[in-house]
């Protein structure tokens, strides 16, 4: 497959910028518009930049995790922190908060709703990059092995 | 005891996260998936006998006071369904494990029957018509992994009917909800309630018309069932019994709980509701009766049961809704059992159609027994479980005819159930003939295994023959669960406490 250096730089570019965004809107997600879901989706959109750029390939290397291992490692955190305030006699999913000074950082404020959303966050990508594994194949690269997939590779 | 309420449903997903994480080691899945569903179990019955004792209860995620935040809430009649549901999906778990081949070789059926799980709870728990959404489409996704987990080519085929059917029955609902919402300003059942009296009557009865054809898509009611019979018999053995005994069942729950809950009386559409249960009763065994798969004959048998539910429904009378509670109860178990005998029968005889089958009355005689129970229950004989829900029916029905309205068709509707047992009747009498009693016609299609004196690996005939005792005891102590069925019927034709529970008032 042929690579636009001019695309391929680009992406290099604002890939990095892309996901800190999604990190920041996790974190604000808590008091402002933004979260797991939201972030995810951002973050989501630099994968399908890399994948623009290289195909699976390029998807393939950003992590060496399975995607069902992502997204059940995803679940797995949510739930347990939905769960958490059960023990200490509060609803499902209650907001358990704390807030403590750190040096250098200053005034740390942190609540359950973060893990919770960092779960969400892993779910949402590790489904991105099960999307680009069940769809993603290039059907050209496809069409050079199999003669058979010639039709789809002319109808695309 | 509230802080019990969520876990049925966070337990199994949480149970899904990990068994797909622990995905390679099987036994590690295999324990996880037990272990999860034995807890749902256990804390559904615990529930059932709080709530019984004391009414209601109640718990908002994350401290928001309804109408705004997800509430779940317990009734009798949903902890009745939770722990008969629990009790399933456990025992055809253990089933899925015991028979080979039906899980052993795919690694997403532990984590994509927990999510199942996870949807059936929660359909049955959550306190908004939003979330009731949210808990169908998770269990309708799984169900759409589930059914073609094979991945042959008729899976695929009638998988395509039955995700197309759904999904058109879910944008319905979710269309609906937000006409409700538009109309209302909540989907908070217990809020909707309290608020629809101020909408007009035509619209009231606009929208109950509306929830009885999204939920009468996924209860398979007349003309909406079609999918049904299609789509079952290609799963997997243990996935058709839960779908048989959990899916549809659901949806006769969504039905009874929106119909007697969210419209008052005069806005019932009761007359509807007759007429498709006479329907669904008549069609679903006509379409039994020309079948020649166990597995199809049992499938149409789900559609013309889901009559007699319906017909307990459009009763609206502490009998009615009693009977029907109890018919969904001994249904559940009924056709769970019988379809996991389904799939005893194909793994000695290695088909399900009766023309290649025969004479397994000598080859696996405790099959035989494991059978002709339920089954005979299915139909209403007397000492089995579904006599007495039936003969809850029939007598409501006079009661009805007594009072005033619909008189003719109450009595053209019980008239119709009495033929449709006789007719159900025949038609497992001939799946007892064609499998267990005639000689086999046609050598079967699939490969049969020889069976010991059990007539079926351990793990799967365990299962299936506690189904079996589960489904006496029901019979045997049908008098106090009659009982409990009329208060779960009472509560909800007074919903006061439901609503003052919730709201907190």
């Amino acid at each position: 497959m042929k690579r636009l250096v001019f695309l391929d730089e680009s992406v290099r570019l604002i890939f990095h910028a892309v996901l800190v965004g999604s990190i920041y809107l996790l974190f604000v997600g808590h008091n402002q518009p933004g979260g797991g879901f939201v972030a995810g989706l951002v973050a989501g959109a630099a994968m399908s930049l890399r994948y623009l750029v290289g195909g699976l390939a390029e998807v393939r290397r950003i992590s060496r995790f399975q995607p069902w291992t992502i997204m059940a490692l995803g679940v797995a955190i949510s739930t347990s922190t939905a769960l958490a305030p059960l023990s200490r006699g509060h609803s499902i999913m209650a907001s358990m908060s704390t807030s403590f000074d750190l040096p250098l950082l200053g005034h740390i404020y942190a609540s359950t709703t973060l893990p919770f959303d960092i779960g969400v966050y892993m779910v949402v990508v590790g489904l991105v990059f099960m999307v680009f594994e069940a769809f993603g194949e290039d059907p050209d690269a496809e069409a050079d092995e199999v003669p058979e997939a010639d039709e789809e590779g002319a109808t695309r | 005891m509230n802080q019990l309420i969520p876990l049925p449903i966070v337990l199994p997903l949480l149970a899904a996260a990990l068994a797909s994480l622990f995905g390679r080691w099987k036994v590690v899945q295999r324990i996880i998936s037990v272990a999860v569903l034995t807890a749902t179990s256990a804390i559904s019955i615990l529930l059932l006998v709080r709530v019984d004792r004391d009414g209601p209860l109640v718990m908002h995620a994350g401290d928001w006071r309804a109408p705004i935040g997800i509430t779940l809430v317990v009734d009798r009649l949903s902890a009745i369904m939770l722990t008969v549901a629990s009790l399933m999906l456990l025992a055809v778990l253990v089933y899925a494990i015991g028979q080979p081949g039906a899980e052993r070789h795919h690694v997403g059926f532990q984590p994509v029957y927990m999510i199942l799980a996870a949807g059936v709870a929660g359909s049955f728990l959550t306190g908004d018509l939003f979330n009731l959404f949210v808990s169908f489409e998770m269990m309708l996704t799984a169900s759409y992994v589930l059914l073609t987990l094979g991945g042959r080519k008729d899976q695929v085929r009638a998988g395509m009917t039955y995700v197309v059917i759904s999904l058109l029955a879910s944008t319905l609902f979710i269309t609906a909800l937000a006409l409700l919402y538009s109309a209302t300003g909540t989907v908070n059942m217990a809020d909707l309630a309290a608020k629809i009296g101020q909408l007009p009557l035509g619209l009231r009865q606009a929208f109950a018309v509306l929830l009885v054809v999204v939920f009468g898509v996924k209860a398979a009611l007349f003309p909406l069932f079609s999918w049904l019979p299609d789509s079952y018999p290609v799963a997997p053995g243990p996935v058709t019994a839960v779908f048989a005994g959990l899916l549809t069942k659901v949806g006769v729950y969504a039905l009874i709980r929106s119909q007697t809950l969210l419209f008052p009386e005069g806005s019932r559409p009761v007359t509807l509701l007759l007429i498709t249960a006479g329907l669904t009763m008549a069609f679903g065994i006509i379409g039994a009766i020309a079948q020649d798969d166990v597995k199809r004959i049992l499938s149409f048998n789900i559609v013309s049961h889901i009559g007699y539910m319906v017909f307990g429904l459009a009763l609206f009378s502490v009998g009615g809704l009693a009977a029907a509670i109890f018919y969904a109860v001994h249904h559940i178990i009924a056709m769970t059992t019988l379809f996991l005998v389904d799939g005893l029968i194909e793994h000695a005889g290695g088909s399900s159609r009766m023309r290649e089958l025969g004479n397994m009355v000598r080859s696996a005689p405790v099959v035989a027994l494991l059978f002709l129970v339920p089954a005979l229950g299915l139909a209403g004989i007397p000492p089995f479980s579904g006599f007495v829900p039936k003969l809850g029916l029939i007598q409501s029905g006079f009661a009805a005819v007594g009072g005033q309205g619909h008189r003719a068709l109450v009595i053209g509707v019980v008239a119709v159930s009495l033929v449709v047992s006789l007719l159900t009747l025949f038609s497992v009498i001939k799946i007892w003939i064609g499998v267990f009693w005639s000689p086999a016609f046609e050598t079967p299609s699939g490969a049969a295994h020889t069976v010991g004196r059990l007539g079926g690996p351990p793990l799967m005939v365990i299962p299936t023959a506690t189904l079996f005792v589960l489904g006496l005891t029901v019979a045997l102590t049908a008098g106090p669960l009659y009982r409990l069925c009329e208060r779960a019927a009472s509560d909800l034709l007074n919903p006061h406490a439901y609503i003052t529970t919730v709201l907190g008032r």
